[in-house]
């Protein structure tokens, strides 16, 4: 039997399930066209065509405009690059601070580590969504608030899931090796700890990122994220919505392109679970 | 179970104190104060009435005024609406959030928990795959677009319900569908994955092979330990739900507590945000408690640890 990587194990499982093929697939296309789309369109998203108000989809405008002649495939993809970087950035800072916070209070163990866990369990229960409502009104509803807001607020299941797996780890004899050949904490964590983690860290990752992107729409939606010109999906089917009874396609087609992502990423999320987490599978 | 309740409620004081403090530094680091956009007022009024409202104190004073307000329940003037304590504006506006969360929890457990229940029973048939898929999608449809869809439906096309506003005895309906849906799609996901793990475990072969029928071996057996990962979802579920779903509010146009704190955070009425935001942490709080009692009560095998 050939020795192959556990990534490499985990990235053929994943691909066996063709849904995973084609949620991944789906998504690399939409990040393709959220990159490059705007660059190539006729239009910039904020241009106006003030003779073709709220026109439906033509051949110079696929998607139709919305009541201010803007071309709305353009406003989707540009909206569309702004949440997915608002989902993947938020869910980096979240992901970054969890796994650091939950390394050091595993492999420290004794007195700091249950200090640091109670914080957690006195956090937990936090009305985290008004803390971010309430920093977004204060500090302004700029770009970076946005992930930085709710990438702090969302790092605590992530704390807890690596705590956990680092306490399985560290009694076990390679540790004990590294240790007693003289690795520093720093050193056992880095290259001990975090490779033997990281596929736990790619599943609640890939879990989080559509509880974001939800989480930055809701906020545009209520008129605290991302502020009009500028788009996201949140912003987009705000408008949508407020003209649906006369325009429904101002909120069918981000509402759409919204829905799709979510279902793509929540399709991905379960089969990294299973790819990573074989013993799951073996349930179904 | 003595030391369980007292240890779980000073863990609740604790969370309460810490919100409150939280609170407390966010909003005192926001720049302006609670009445800058008031136009035109003169010095001494303003000056009347941060005094009225303790707000010219030193920050220390004030904090432990505030500590104090929450501690013997004797609650402070909101700032935005003049006149009437924080716990009479929480109470004028949780009536509105608690008739549309209660039927939409009860929309959301009488079809998710069927419709997840089916599922496991049936892996891998039509019906597994068409529940699940039912569920994936409810999950993937933002209220945000949910919300206005059936508003259309039902109150632009049909005309069966008022699309806005909080006046007729029916208003609850929409809202309360459009959230039913959404959580049950969660409670279904949440019930096939712990239902199916459950069936697989050796008590429920034990069950099968001394010959108890389908019906027995799901409710006496199974959905007793399957329910388990379904209300731990539920507790910050439920307590979200009472203190006002934002969107679902702002889409309906209903004054709820969600609408409340979102007034009250634009318009920097610090007792009013904070107020509501100790009551949904209280909510939480209690609900995760009576979570951790139930399972107790449901699985012998929980002990419940102070």
């Amino acid at each position: 039997m050939n020795s192959v990587s556990p990534m490499r194990a985990a990235w053929r499982r994943l691909m066996r399930q063709r849904i995973n093929a084609i949620a991944l697939g789906f998504l690399a296309l939409l990040v393709l066209l959220c990159v490059f789309g705007p660059l190539l369109s006729h239009y910039t998203q904020d241009q106006q065509d003030l003779e073709l108000k709220a026109a439906g989809p033509s051949m110079a405008h696929w998607l139709g405009t919305d009541q201010l002649g803007r071309d709305i495939a353009t406003r989707i993809l540009h909206g569309g690059r702004v949440s997915l970087e608002v989902g993947i950035l938020a869910t980096a800072v979240a992901s970054f601070i969890g796994v650091i916070y939950g390394m050091v209070a595993g492999l420290t163990g004794m007195k700091l580590d249950s200090a640091m866990m109670r914080l957690v369990d006195i956090l937990y229960p936090f009305p985290f969504i008004n803390f971010v409502i309430l920093l977004m009104v204060i500090v302004g509803r700029e770009f970076w608030i946005i992930f930085v807001a709710i990438g702090a607020v969302e790092w605590l299941t992530m704390a807890r899931v690596v705590r956990g797996q680092v306490l399985a780890l560290k009694n076990l004899e390679f540790v004990t090796a590294a240790r007693a050949s003289g690795a520093g904490f720093w050193h056992i964590l880095w290259k001990h700890m975090l490779p033997n983690v990281i596929g736990t860290v790619i599943i609640y990752s890939s879990l989080m990122v559509p509880g974001v992107m939800l989480l930055e729409a809701a906020l545009s939606f209520l008129g605290l994220g991302i502020q009009p010109p500028d788009a996201s999906w949140g912003v987009l089917i705000r408008e949508g919505a407020n003209a649906m009874e006369t325009y429904p396609w101002l909120l069918l087609y981000p509402g759409l392109f919204f829905s799709a992502t979510l279902l793509a990423l929540n399709i991905l999320g379960d089969g990294l679970r299973d790819a990573f987490d074989p013993k799951s599978m073996s349930q179904q | 179970m003595i030391r369980f309740l007292v240890s779980r409620f000073t863990q609740g004081i604790i969370v309460i104190f810490a919100v409150i403090c939280v609170m407390f530094v966010i909003l005192k680091s926001s720049p302006g104060g609670p009445f800058r956009s008031e136009r035109a007022i003169s010095p001494e009024a303003m000056a009347a009435k941060m005094a009225h409202y303790g707000l010219d104190q030193p920050w220390p004073v004030q904090l432990w005024r505030h500590l104090v307000h929450y501690a013997t329940f004797d609650f402070e003037e909101s700032y935005l609406f003049a006149g009437r304590n924080v716990d009479e504006v929480i109470a004028s506006g949780f009536p509105v959030s608690a008739a549309i969360a209660i039927p939409a929890l009860l929309i959301a457990l009488g079809f998710g928990v069927p419709l997840g229940a089916l599922a496991a029973l049936r892996p891998n048939t039509l019906e597994d795959r068409g529940s699940t898929l039912a569920a994936t999608l409810g999950i993937c449809t933002p209220s945000m677009v949910l919300g206005p869809l059936i508003a259309m439906f039902f109150g632009l096309k049909l005309r069966w319900f008022n699309t806005s506003g909080w006046f007729d005895t029916t208003d609850w309906v929409l809202p309360s569908i459009t959230l039913g849906i959404i959580y049950s799609a969660y409670i279904a996901r949440l019930t096939r994955g712990s239902l199916r793990e459950t069936l697989a475990q050796e008590f429920i072969r034990t069950a099968k092979a001394k010959g108890a029928g389908d019906f027995a071996i799901i409710f006496r057996h199974a959905l007793k330990l399957a329910c388990l990962p379904v209300l731990n979802f539920l507790g910050p579920a439920a307590a979200g739900l009472l203190t006002g779903s934002f969107i679902v509010e702002t889409v309906f146009q209903l004054p709820g507590l969600g609408q409340f704190f979102i007034a009250a955070a634009v318009n920097n009425d610090h007792a009013l945000a904070t107020a509501i935001s100790v009551f949904y942490a209280a909510l939480i709080v209690g609900f995760n408690l009576l979570v951790d009692i139930l399972q107790a009560w449901l699985n012998p095998r929980i002990r419940l640890q102070a």
